[in-house]
This record gives C-alpha cells, structure tokens and sequence, in this order.
C-alpha cells in the first residue's frame, strides 16, 4: 500500500498505556511504517519488557536508549533526537519521520496520510509560530521562554520556579540567544523529511544549541519548531496532529462519543485518546483496506467543542449559582441570568397596571415578590417556575437565592414584579447592584394607598412616614456607588405630568425588539382629594417630600385625559 | 486568627481521626475481600441498615459505571441484608452493632475503612438510596471521569443530593426489589436551591427542593443540606467533617469556582421518596437514632400525614444527566 517514493518512519514517545502503545506500534508498522520507541525511564523495567516482549515479532520496530521525561524538560527533546537519529540510522529507506506519542490516534487510513505526503515531499509540516503570535502559552511565558533560565520544574517544585522567574524579572536577567535563531513555538508533533531532520541533527552549533534549549521552558515546543527555520525549504507551518489544549495547557482527551466528532475531524492523528477508550482503537486501528475514507471533513464541529469548554469552565453562564459554580462579588456575583423590571409606585396609579404590562411587554408580570405576608407570584400560584415556594418565610431566608433562581429558572421570558417600601427591603442591595436589573420608580406613591384608605391623615401618618423613610433609604442606595441596576426615578407629581413618556421608555427598555407601538396605554387613576390629603399629613406634623411639588386640587380641576396631546413618534 | 483556624482545624481532623480509630473494634468482618483487589480500583463505601431489597439495584447501578469493589458496613440489619451481600464477589462485609448515632451516622466506620482501604485511590462514599449522575455517564465509566480528575489534579468531586419523587402518594406505586426507583420517583425541583458560602470550611451550604418546600417552609434553617462531596481521591489524613457534605482538610471543599466559572460536578440522585418511606420514617424515628434528634424524620411524619404528595405543577421529569446540566443543577466544565 505505500506510496511510491514515499515512506514514513514513526518515533513514539510513550509513558503510559503500554498496551495501547504496542497496539499502536503494531498498527504502524503493518502499514509498513518502521517505528522507533522511546519509553520515559520512569516507567517500570517489567512493563516495558512486556511491550518489547508484545512486539518482538515485528521486524522493523527499534527501542531508543530510555531517559526520564519531565514535562516541560529538555528530557522530552533528547529523547527525540536519541530516537529520530536512531530511525534515520537503521532505515535508510525512510523520506518521513512521523513525531508521535503512545497516545496519538491515526484517525485516517494510513494511506492517505503517506498519499499526502506524496502530494508534498518536500515538505515540513510543523507547527513554527513567532513568540510574538502565539496566544496559547501558559502562565504568560512566551518570549521568556527563551530569555530566562528555568532550572526548576513546573509540577513538583512550583515555588521555586515562580520565584526563580520573579527574581530574574527583577535583576532585569536576559539569556543570550544562540547566534542566527529566532524562538518559534508550536506543537510538539511533527512530520518532517529527512533532509530536514538531518540537518536538525547534524547542526554544526548543536552543542550550543543544546545546552542553551536545556535551560529553556518547554522545549519540545520549540526546539524542533525554531531550528527548522534554520534548515527547512518549504515548512508548513501546521501540525498534521489534532491536539487540542484546555485553558491550563492540559491535552483534551477523545472518548468514545467523539467517534463522529473525529470521524469529521481534516487532521490524520488526534492527541490524545483515552487508553480504554475501546470503540476508537477498535474502530481507528483496523487495517487500511476495511477502512472507507473519511467523509467530508468538518473540522469546525470539533473546534467548537473545546472551545466551548473552555468558556464554560472560565466564563461559566451568567446568573447561574449551583454547586460548582458561585462567584465572588466581583466577578459577577451579584448578577442574575437575564434583564428583569422592578416596578415601584406604579401599580397604585394605575390600577390595571399588571395586565397592560404583561401585553406590553410579553412578559411575566408578577405582584409583590417580596410583600410580607406572602410571595405573589403572577396568577396567585403558590408553587412557581422550579418549585419556587409563596412561604415568605423560606424566600426570606435566603432572598438573593430566591431572585437569582426566578430569573434562572424563567430564562427566555422576561419577569417583572413591584416592588415597594411596603416589601420586605433585605433584596434591595441584590437588585441595585444587579447589571441585569431595571429599576422604575415613582416615588411618594405609597401614599395613594393610605389616602384611599380613608382613614384619617392622624392615623396613618406614622405609617406614611415609616414609608416614607424606607423609600427613600431605597433611593439612596440607588444612587450608590455600588448601583450597576439601570434605574430611572420619577416624583409622583413629575410623573402624573406626564404619564405617557415614562410608560413608553419602560416598554423600550425592556422589550427593545417590540416592534409593535402601544396602542392603549393604562388608565390613570383619578387623583382628586390627593392633595388635599397630603396638606392634611403636612398638618399633621409629617413631611411628605418624596411626592415632589403635588399640585393643589384646584389645579388639578381640569386634567388632561392621560394621552390626549397627540405624541410623537420616534 | 488565621493561624487560630488553622489550629483548629487541624485539631478537628485529628479528633476526627482519632474518633474513628477509636471505633475500629466496632467493626468485625463478615466478609473481606480488599486482598484481591486490582490495582487502583475505584471502590465504593457504604453503610447499611435492612436494605435487601434496594441492594440488588444499587449494586447493579454502580457495577455499571465501573466500580470495582464495595466495602460495606452493616448496622444491625435483620433482613438478611448481610447474607446477600456475603455472596457478592466483590463485596467485602463488616457488622457494626453498636449505635448509629454513636458513630457520627456511620461516618466513624466508613472513615476508618477508608482511611485502611482508600489510601491513594478513588473512593465514592454514597448511601444506598444515593444513584451518582455525572456528566457523560452514559457513554464514559467512572474510571473516565477518575483519570480527568487525576489529569487536572482536583482530588474532589461534587454532587449534590436531588430528591426524586413520584407523582402522587408514596404507596400507590410499590418498588419490587431490582427495579430502578426511578421508574417510579421520576420528579424533582429544579430551581428551589439556596446557596450560602461557609467561611469555615469553605464548601457551600445548599438546601432546597421538595423537602425543604413542604416539610421546612416554616424553619428553612433546619432544611437538610443537599451539597455533598461523594468522590474522593482518598489520603489517610483526610476526614469528612459532617456526613458526605463536607471534608478537612478544607481545601477538598472547594468543587466550586469562585470567579465565575464552572466546575464539573454530578448529581445523587435520591430514592428516598419511595412507598417504603413512611414505613421507614416511623422506624427511624423510634430509634431515634438520626440527626438533630431524628427532626428530619419527625417532620416528614408531620409532612407526609398532612400532605402525602410531593409533586407539584411545576415538578420537573427526569430524563438525563444533560437536561440536569441545561437546568444547571451540575455541569461539564471543561470536560468535553
């Protein structure tokens, strides 16, 4: 099956899943692909005899001299060069050497991994980036990769690692780079051609170069990646292996149910399958001739996966509090999942505020969330959306709970409830400093309430000033620092001025994509006697002041019916 | 006082510890079988009390997704619960007759198993009503899950318990033995959870859903907490503090992410609410042999004489560990 003019030769760095790794050796070299094995040192004696023992039938199959290999250590590049030079040595035959591990999966047919290099020859597929465009590097070390010195290890001895860095940051400490290089990162997996990697091997400074990359952090990434530009005719600068890496630098790893996401996937090998990942081997590692060609690649599906993993894992989904994920203040934990109204003093004035808003707005409009007596949910249920209790006692006991999980649990329909200093006010932080939260209010409405009471202005005057009071605590904390809450404050007289301009800037900001305009709007309620109401609180000794200037019944006499003027269309 | 904490921690692991040597001698083997256990197995530890007819589903559940051994400890039961389980080949037996509360709620046994079988390996510490969900559990075994967690060195995994009910009265629908109770408890609550951090021990204190709906709506602070750590990459020096909800050292408490990201973690799955329940809770109750002076059962009795159904409107059905994770209940987190 191979390719006239073409054959490739393996190196497989293993450590791990020796079993999987023979299975693999054994797989390249029926497809007559000789393979040089390097097994980490670390690994015991017995285990690697067994794999020698597996594969001791298999003539074109060599074990390079073993040496511990220490991520992120030049082990893993001596180790390398020890087996690529022992390949070029022992077969002279070979036009590609193959870089891979005791865990890369070729996801294609060998032959059409040899028929593409047949198609290229003269090629180096390497992935070779400058230290300036590369976005993926770990603990922000790209450039200093290559200018500092890195004598100790990232896993075991981390401390001393950042503070060596730290310290050479601080004496302003920078290596020499070796003359004519240029540091490129890139993967470590490679498929380069024999001149290629020849020249890499028999550099005339390989010495110096040696002992400079011994000192520089990950240089499998770079040793490989950087001298290719010295020696190479025509690199392309992309790995023929699908390897992907999660925000801390650690390889993904394919399970069974990838099957269909790999099958799609433009690379030939994919780093790295899980060793009892059984369907893949099974389906992966079956000669060439029972193998169909992939179909049409869409390696897009594959891309997405993983970086939406990512996200999830860094960015999480806003306004969702669980049991892996709960946020700090700052980093948006007082944020709920989706924009929401609050809407004090309107319901009052309008008597049929709450149907008009529901119609206007397509959402779900509820009463008083946070009334004392019982949590009124819209429709009066008792049980609401996710098993959400009317107990005012449970919702007080953890409030911000309560809020997050109602907008959490109704996401996709916008939810709006009144709210007022007749509430039970230990939420207000939460919904002031929440980003998703819009606020209206219309203060001194409360006492509308009272006044139609008809209880006497002496009777409820030490009422209307508890609201009062509260409400305007409530103001202030809106107009806090910590306010990310969109709010708009009107005073009830600045208000009944006016109704109509309030009512369409509340539709606007909270249904932004109604395309329909209002075409009713509510009917206000009839002020007549609130006046005079208030003059009475004011004899009573009370100041109600949150009202603004309320006109006089008299000036009241002939009132504007709410929408009369004709209003001008944005 | 940072150093005040530390001190006392320490101490409160060490008592712990101690405690649950103290009560090895409780322990008398019926059947042992860790001596031939593979290499890093990932074993499962549990105490028992007349469970013969959920056992068969139990263990069935869990040899599935790949546990390799069950150490069990069994309380007094009488309903040849410890011959059933002495027959199983990967099932080790000890019998426990000294008093549940006693030992911390079997925590005193189960630590001192774990901490002479656990050392270095995969332990999962569930009941027997407790079914692990975590996210690919159809496709992935527990090993998959083990070995990511071993690659991102995070010794813990979260799951929190979801109290599954049916929909009507407990007795209308009987459990035969080996049937998944989840034929029958297909409902849950699925956005009722209240989450407070816990300075002390850093995990966080979850409470909610239909128990704490119906049966502590007037003293939600007495609601039983529903977080819990099952899944521990076991070190003899570790303890749990309180039950499965919590462990010291403290820093195994921390499953979740604080700046706004998303750990993976799993759901429990909780059988609890089954026809053998109120059967069960006028049991537990004259023992008296449960937490908080048993309050938990004395109010169900209350609860469940009152109103018998736990379902409501907006109960939500069971399907599988990815709905859980659209409802945000668990998540995948980075794992793909």
């Amino acid at each position: 099956m191979t390719q006239p003019g073409v054959r490739m030769g393996v190196v497989m760095l293993c450590h791990a899943a020796l079993d999987r790794a023979a299975q693999l050796a054994r797989h390249w070299a029926d497809h007559g692909c000789p393979v040089v094995i390097h097994v980490d040192s670390r690994v015991p004696q017995p285990q690697f005899d067994g794999l020698r023992a597996a594969l001791k039938d298999l003539p074109d199959i060599r074990f390079s001299p073993r040496l511990p290999c220490d991520w992120g250590s030049f082990g893993i590049v001596r180790a390398t060069q020890d087996a690529a030079t022992r390949m070029l040595a022992d077969f002279p035959q070979v036009t590609h050497i193959l870089l891979a591990s005791g865990s890369c999966l070729p996801i294609k047919p060998v032959r059409a991994l040899q028929a593409h290099l047949a198609r290229h020859p003269d090629t180096d597929f390497i992935e070779s980036v400058t230290t300036a465009d590369v976005g993926w590097t770990i603990g922000g070390l790209s450039e200093e990769r290559f200018t500092l010195r890195f004598p100790f290890r990232w896993k075991s001895q981390r401390r001393l690692f950042d503070g060596y860095v730290s310290l050479q940051r601080f004496l302003r400490f920078r290596r020499r780079l070796p003359k004519g290089l240029v540091p490129h990162l890139g993967s470590q997996w490679w498929c380069l051609t024999r001149p290629t990697l020849q020249a890499i091997l028999h550099h005339k400074d390989r010495a110096r170069i040696d002992r400079y990359f011994r000192r520089v952090w990950i240089p499998d990434e770079s040793y490989f990646q950087s001298l290719v530009r010295q020696v190479s005719t025509r690199i392309e600068s992309r790995s023929l292996t699908l390897s992907k890496f999660d925000y801390q630098g650690r390889p993904y790893i394919f399970y069974d149910d990838h099957l269909h996401l790999l099958r799609q996937a433009d690379a030939f090998i994919a780093r790295k399958a899980w060793p009892q990942a059984r369907v893949l081997y099974d389906t992966f590692l079956t000669p060439d001739g029972d193998r169909e060609l992939a179909t049409e690649p869409s390696p897009g599906k594959i891309n997405r996966l993983f970086a939406k993993a990512v996200e999830r894992r860094v960015k999480g989904r806003p306004g969702l509090y669980m049991q892996s994920r709960f946020p700090i203040r700052a980093r948006g934990g007082t944020q709920s999942a989706a924009p929401y109204g609050v809407f004090s003093g309107f319901a009052p004035l309008f008597p049929e505020f709450q149907p008009w808003l529901a119609r206007a707005l397509e959402a779900r409009v509820h009463g008083h969330l946070f009334a004392f007596d019982r949590v009124q949910f819209a429709g009066g249920e008792s049980v609401f959306k996710g098993g959400l209790s009317d107990s005012p006692t449970l919702r007080d006991y953890n409030p911000r709970s309560f809020l997050a999980n109602l907008i959490w649990n109704t996401r996709g329909e916008t939810q709006c409830f009144q709210f007022g200093p007749e509430d039970e006010q230990a939420i207000a932080p939460m919904i002031a400093s929440d980003p998703n939260a819009s606020i209206f209010l219309i203060s001194g409405a409360f006492a509308i309430p009272l006044w139609q009471s008809g209880r006497s202005a002496a009777e409820v005057r030490a009422e209307a000033a508890r609201l009062q009071k509260v409400e305007s605590d409530f103001i202030q904390l809106l107009k806090g620092p910590e306010t990310k809450a969109r709010t708009r404050v009107w005073s009830l007289a600045e208000f009944i001025e006016n109704p109509a301009e309030p009512l369409e800037q509340l539709v606007d900001q909270l249904n932004p994509r109604g395309a329909h305009r209002m075409t009713e709007l509510p009917q206000l309620l009839a002020l007549h006697g609130f006046g005079s109401f208030l003059q009475d609180l004011r004899n009573q000794g009370m100041a109600p002041v949150l009202m603004g200037d309320f006109p006089s019944d008299a000036e009241l006499a002939l009132p504007a019916p709410p929408f009369a003027r004709p209003r001008v269309v944005r | 006082m940072g150093l005040t904490t530390i001190l006392r921690l320490r101490t409160r692991r060490q008592y712990l510890l101690v405690r649950a040597f103290r009560r090895r001698r409780q322990l008398t083997p019926v059947a042992d079988r860790t001596a031939d256990l593979p290499a890093q197995p990932i074993l499962l530890f549990s105490t028992v009390r007349n469970e013969r007819m959920r056992l068969p589903y139990f263990l069935t559940y869990y040899r599935r997704l790949g546990v390799d051994h069950f150490l069990i400890v069994d309380n007094g039961s009488d309903d040849g619960t410890r011959d059933y389980l002495a027959s199983q080949p990967d099932v080790s037996v000890w019998s426990a007759t000294a008093g549940y509360k006693q030992s911390r709620f079997g925590m005193d046994w189960v630590m001192h198993l774990l901490r002479h079988h656990g050392h270095g390996r995969w332990c999962l510490t569930v009941d027997v009503d407790e079914f692990l969900v975590y996210p690919f559990c159809e496709t992935r075994p527990l090993r998959a899950l083990t070995d990511w967690l071993d690659s991102a060195e995070a010794p813990s995994f979260a799951a929190m318990i979801l109290d599954m009910y049916p929909k009507g009265a407990m007795h209308e629908q009987p459990y035969r033995e080996g049937q998944n109770p989840f034929e029958i408890a297909q409902y849950f609550d699925s956005g009722n959870y209240v989450i407070s951090r816990n300075p002390l021990y850093r995990n966080l204190w979850i409470q909610g859903g239909p128990r704490a709906r119906l049966f502590f709506s007037d003293r939600p602070k007495r609601a039983p907490a529903m977080n819990k750590i099952p899944l521990v990459k076991w070190d003899r020096a570790y303890a749990y503090a309180s039950s499965t909800h919590m462990l010291l050292p403290r820093r195994l408490n921390l499953v979740y992410d604080d700046q706004g990201g998303e750990k993976p973690s799993g759901v429990l799955l909780h059988a609890k609410f089954l026809d053998t329940f109120a059967a069960r809770a006028a049991e537990e109750l004259a023992r008296g042999e449960h937490y908080a002076q048993s309050a938990e059962y004395r109010a169900y009795r209350e609860g469940i004489s009152r109103e018998r159904d736990l379902w409501c409107n907006w109960s939500e059905k069971y399907v599988n560990w990815r709905q859980l994770e659209i409802l945000g209940l668990m998540s995948k987190g980075n794992w793909a």
